[in-house]
C-alpha cells in the first residue's frame, strides 16, 4: 500500500542511510543508519509525496543476543496520503545514543522520555530528557532484558513486617 | 466500682456509633474504583451500614479504602495520607491488587499495601464484587465493635483507651453543683439534679 514511501526513500537517500527495507503484513518498514535517524524523519515529513505529518509511537526494543543490541521503532502516519511506515533505528550498548526527533515532531517529547526511561536510550538534543514513568531515585532500566523483572526499588515500606529487621 | 461499669457501656456505644459512622476516603486508582463506585452507588448503596460520605481529604475520614494497584511510586503519597488521618483509623484493602499486589509481579508495583501501612480487611477479587465490599465492611464492622481494628489495639497498647477521650473523660462539675470549702477548691457535691 505505502510502497511509494520506500521508493521515495531509496530514491532520496542514495548514500547507505537505508540499510533495509521490507515489507510484513502489509505494512512497510525501513531500516535507516542511525546517524541519518534525523535527516530521514525529516525528510519523510517535508516531501510532499511521503507527508508524514503524525508520528504516532515511538518506543524502543531490546534485543539483547542481536548486535546492535537497541532497536528505536518510530511509527509514521500520514494524516493526509492515509499511509503509514515504520521506521527503525539500531542503538550499540556501547554508544546508546540517537538522535532527537523532538524538533520534527514536537509529541515525540515524552515517548523519547519513556524510551529513556525504560531501555536507557539516550537521545541526543532531547530538550528535557528526564524519567517520565520511574521514579528518579530508581537505579537502572526495567525493560532491559537483563534488568530482573521482580528487583523492586522501594521508597517506602513499614518497619518490623513479618520477616524483616526493624 | 459502678463508674467501671458505667465506662464499659460508654466504650460499646462509642464503637457502635462509629462503626456505623464510617467516613471513608477512597484511595482509588485503578479498574477497581469502578466496582467502588457501584458498591457506592445505590443498587448496591453502602449507605445502608453507615458508610455514607466519601470525604477527599484523610483528615476528615476514619476510613481508608485502597482502591487499586499501588506502585512504587506512589507509595510514598499512600503513607502519607494514612499517617494524616485522625485516630482511631482502620484499612481496608480492596481488591487483589490492594491486597496482595495482584498479578503484578514486578519491578514497579508494591506487592500488597501492607507493605506501607496496616490494613484491617483485605477483600479479594479483580474486582471484587459489591457483594464482598459488602461483605468486607460488614467484617469490618464487627472488628471495631470487638475494638480489634490495628489503631484501636495500638491505641489500646499505648494510652489505655480506643474510642476517642471526649466520650469517657467524666464532665468537670457545674458550678450550680460545687461548693467552696474553706481551703478555696471547688468540690464535687455529687448532687445531680
Amino acid at each position: 500500500m505505502a510502497k511509494i514511501i520506500l521508493e521515495r526513500l531509496a530514491a532520496a537517500f542514495t548514500g547507505g542511510e537505508i540499510e533495509q527495507i521490507g515489507t510484513q503484513h502489509g505494512n512497510e518498514w525501513a531500516r535507516v543508519r542511525r546517524a541519518d535517524w534525523k535527516r530521514v524523519a525529516q525528510f519523510l515529513r517535508d516531501d510532499p509525496t511521503t507527508l508524514m505529518d503524525f508520528a504516532s509511537d515511538l518506543t524502543a526494543v531490546d534485543r539483547l543476543t542481536h548486535e546492535p543490541r537497541f532497536d528505536v521503532v518510530l511509527h509514521l502516519y500520514s494524516t493526509v496520503k492515509k499511509h503509514r511506515v515504520r521506521l527503525y533505528g539500531g542503538v550499540p550498548e556501547g554508544e546508546c545514543a540517537i538522535d532527537s526527533i523532538v524538533d520534527v515532531w514536537p509529541g515525540m517529547n515524552w515517548f523519547e522520555r519513556e524510551a529513556y526511561d525504560l531501555y536507557g536510550v539516550r537521545f541526543t538534543g532531547h530538550p528535557d530528557l528526564r524519567r517520565i514513568l520511574m521514579y528518579p531515585e530508581f537505579v537502572g532500566h526495567p525493560l532491559r532484558k537483563d534488568y530482573p523483572k521482580e528487583k523492586r526499588q522501594p521508597l517506602v515500606r513499614r518497619s518490623g513486617l513479618p520477616g524483616t529487621l526493624e | 466500682m459502678g463508674l467501671e461499669i458505667y465506662t464499659s457501656k460508654v466504650y460499646e456505644a462509642v464503637k457502635w456509633a462509629q462503626k456505623f459512622s464510617l467516613f471513608q476516603y477512597p484511595f482509588v486508582t485503578a479498574c477497581c474504583g469502578m466496582e467502588f463506585m457501584s458498591s457506592a452507588a445505590p443498587k448496591y448503596d453502602l449507605a445502608r451500614f453507615g458508610a455514607e460520605f466519601p470525604r477527599f481529604s484523610p483528615r476528615q475520614a476514619d476510613l481508608l479504602v485502597v482502591v487499586g494497584t499501588i506502585t512504587e511510586r506512589q507509595a510514598p503519597a499512600l503513607r502519607r495520607i494514612y499517617e494524616q488521618m485522625v485516630e482511631p483509623k482502620w484499612v481496608m484493602a480492596f481488591g487483589v491488587c490492594a491486597s496482595t499486589g495482584g498479578f503484578y509481579q514486578n519491578y514497579s508495583t508494591v506487592p500488597g499495601c501492607d507493605q506501607i501501612i496496616p490494613v484491617d480487611v483485605y477483600i479479594p477479587g479483580c474486582p471484587p464484587r459489591p457483594e464482598q465490599v459488602l461483605d468486607g465492611l460488614y467484617l469490618l464492622q464487627q472488628r471495631i465493635q470487638a475494638g480489634e481494628g490495628h489503631n484501636q489495639i495500638i491505641l489500646k497498647a499505648e494510652k489505655g483507651y480506643d474510642v476517642p477521650l471526649a466520650a469517657i473523660r467524666p464532665l468537670p462539675p457545674r458550678p450550680s453543683e460545687t461548693v467552696e470549702t474553706a481551703g478555696g477548691k471547688l468540690l464535687d457535691t455529687g448532687k445531680t439534679t
